[in-house]
């Protein structure tokens, strides 16, 4: 079959077989991409940024226009619930604004990341690249839109101060946990919807549900009395919501929202690994 | 080190949404390839029982018909496709060039889309940063870099897609037939760094219709029918079989 007597020394000493693990589904080859998709942040870092470019692309305000955009949304919303609920402007608006930028966030990773490898079809059946290469991209692009918006926090707390303290820091670790959950949701998404295209639709009726049943435009401090109101934290995104508004807004810090965000994580990256292990090297298969 | 491996591979296709399972394999099955309706969800084997190994120095064409399972073998060994039945090993860097537009943003400047292009292909950003002026010459492109990718021709795109892909430095070259939609005078030029490029790469896998671009490149072929290893040996024989006389007889004595 192959040709030259002078190669058959080659392929007789080395079983190439024996040391790399043959079998697609297999922990190796999940961890694997992983880490190489992670090595390829030049890659994703630079397409990331690009997305947002495109966004503000030969319009006159540049980049600002995602930050108004954000703005005017967060200021209309905060006025009339705020005149609904009887609420104290100078409070209210920057917690409905807090509120919506994290969200945002939150949406934006589980929105499009069910949709992340069918949206990226092309690149996936002509380049040769770990998976989690377009994870990596997503989440990142999710985080420049995040600090685009958080321009508003900056402004409203200049505006309406805010009792802030040190636990303003607790920001950090609360949005990179924030982030590690739209990564593993990205992952279980996305691999799951490429099988089944309902996914993304059904995907999307119960993130809105959600925004309705998180505490973004009406205060949870204010229904407390109502017995009903237990059941919200019921709502997961309720408590990823609450771990980096409360150090935005220099509001106490509630040690329970981080346990159960910690709980989620936790599992949820554990069910994306097994779903990562498993259905990898089918992606290029069904999308 | 450098090797493509693989043992009995096979590549299946799952059709989700082939509402009829009463397909004739005879109907279909002439050019692609073949079609089995035993399991739930219908598929295509589109390869099967693939077994070759390729090490440094090859210099490999790809020949078959339309259909055969030419292009889905190159994905094989690029890695996209894993196989579904078998095994494959890879060791090397891949540069597969199957398409030369993918991957470019028609927003973006021709020099950003070098600077993709190579990240693409596996390039650091050092790496290229150190090319783009050498690519940017020989696109002849001059202030157009400048200027967003939809603003050019199609001959452009290809002539700066050229230039990205003769610029890396592959282990593994994959190249797909249909990478020559120039004007002649570019071609020649395109063809001396082409040929540059195949002297540094580690392995060559050429799939093309084009038997002098074979002739001038490869040493050995693979003859690919009904998604199977038809013959794998040396060019002038495999080709002489395929073709049905000696083809590279007739190259040389023009």
């Amino acid at each position: 079959m192959t040709t030259g007597d002078d190669r058959a020394e080659d392929v007789a000493s080395v079983d190439p077989f024996a040391t790399d693990p043959s079998n697609p589904r297999s922990w190796k080859r999940a961890f694997r991409d992983i880490g190489l998709g992670w090595r390829q942040r030049a890659l994703w870092g630079y397409l990331g940024w690009q997305d947002i470019k495109q966004r503000y692309r030969r319009s006159v305000l540049g980049p600002l226009w995602i930050s108004i955009s954000m703005g005017v949304i967060a200021t209309a919303m905060g006025i009339l619930y705020g005149a609904l609920f009887h609420e104290d402007i100078k409070v209210f608006l920057p917690y409905v604004a807090t509120g919506l930028l994290i969200w945002n966030f939150i949406n934006g990773c589980i929105l499009e990341g069910s949709e992340v490898f069918i949206a990226n079809e092309g690149l996936i059946k002509f380049l040769p690249a770990p998976i989690t290469l377009h994870v990596y991209r997503l989440v990142w692009r999710q985080t420049l839109f995040f600090l685009h918006n958080l321009v508003i926090w900056l402004l409203l707390v200049i505006v309406f101060p805010q009792p802030l303290s040190w636990t303003v820091l607790l920001a950090v670790p609360a949005f990179l946990v924030l982030g590690i959950n739209g990564a593993w949701i990205t992952v279980l998404s996305g691999i799951l919807a490429t099988r089944f295209r309902d996914i993304p639709p059904i995907i999307a009726s119960v993130t809105q549900l959600l925004f309705f049943m998180t505490p973004i435009v009406w205060s949870y401090e204010r229904l407390k009395s109502n017995p009903l109101a237990a059941y919200v934290e019921l709502n997961p995104v309720m408590h990823f919501v609450e771990i980096l508004r409360e150090p935005l807004l220099g509001q106490e810090i509630v040690w329970r929202h981080w346990i159960v965000v910690g709980a989620i994580t936790v599992v949820g990256s554990a069910v994306a690994l097994v779903c990562l292990r498993n259905y990898r090297s089918r992606v290029a298969y069904w999308v | 080190m450098v090797s493509i491996d693989l043992d009995r591979a096979a590549v299946d296709f799952p059709i989700f949404d082939a509402k009829t399972r009463s397909l004739k394999k005879a109907v279909l099955g002439r050019a692609g390839g073949r079609i089995g309706t035993e399991s739930k969800v219908p598929i295509i084997e589109a390869l099967r029982d693939i077994t070759i190994s390729l090490r440094k120095g090859e210099r490999v064409a790809l020949v078959g018909h339309n259909g055969a399972g030419k292009t889905t073998l190159l994905r094989l060994m690029s890695g996209i496709y894993e196989p579904t039945r078998g095994r494959a090993s890879i060791k090397g860097k891949v540069a597969p060039v199957f398409d030369l537009a993918v991957g470019m943003d028609p927003e973006i400047s021709g020099l950003e889309n070098i600077l993709i292009r190579g990240l693409f292909l596996g390039m650091t950003r050092k790496q290229m940063d150190s090319r783009v002026d050498d690519i940017a010459e020989f696109t002849e492109l001059g202030d157009y870099l400048q200027m967003p990718l939809r603003t050019y021709s199609t001959g452009m795109r290809v002539r700066l897609a050229l230039g990205v892909v003769t610029s890396i430095d592959p282990e593994i070259l994959l190249l797909d037939e249909g990478i020559g939609a120039v004007d002649a005078e570019f071609m020649a030029k395109a063809r001396n760094r082409l040929n540059e490029l195949v002297a540094r790469s580690g392995i060559l896998v050429f799939a093309s219709h084009s038997d002098e671009f074979l002739a001038e490149l490869c040493d050995t072929a693979i003859w690919m029918e009904h998604g199977t290893v038809k013959e794998h040996g040396p060019l002038r024989e495999v080709l002489a079989h395929y073709k049905g006389r000696d083809v590279l007889a007739e190259i040389e004595a023009r």
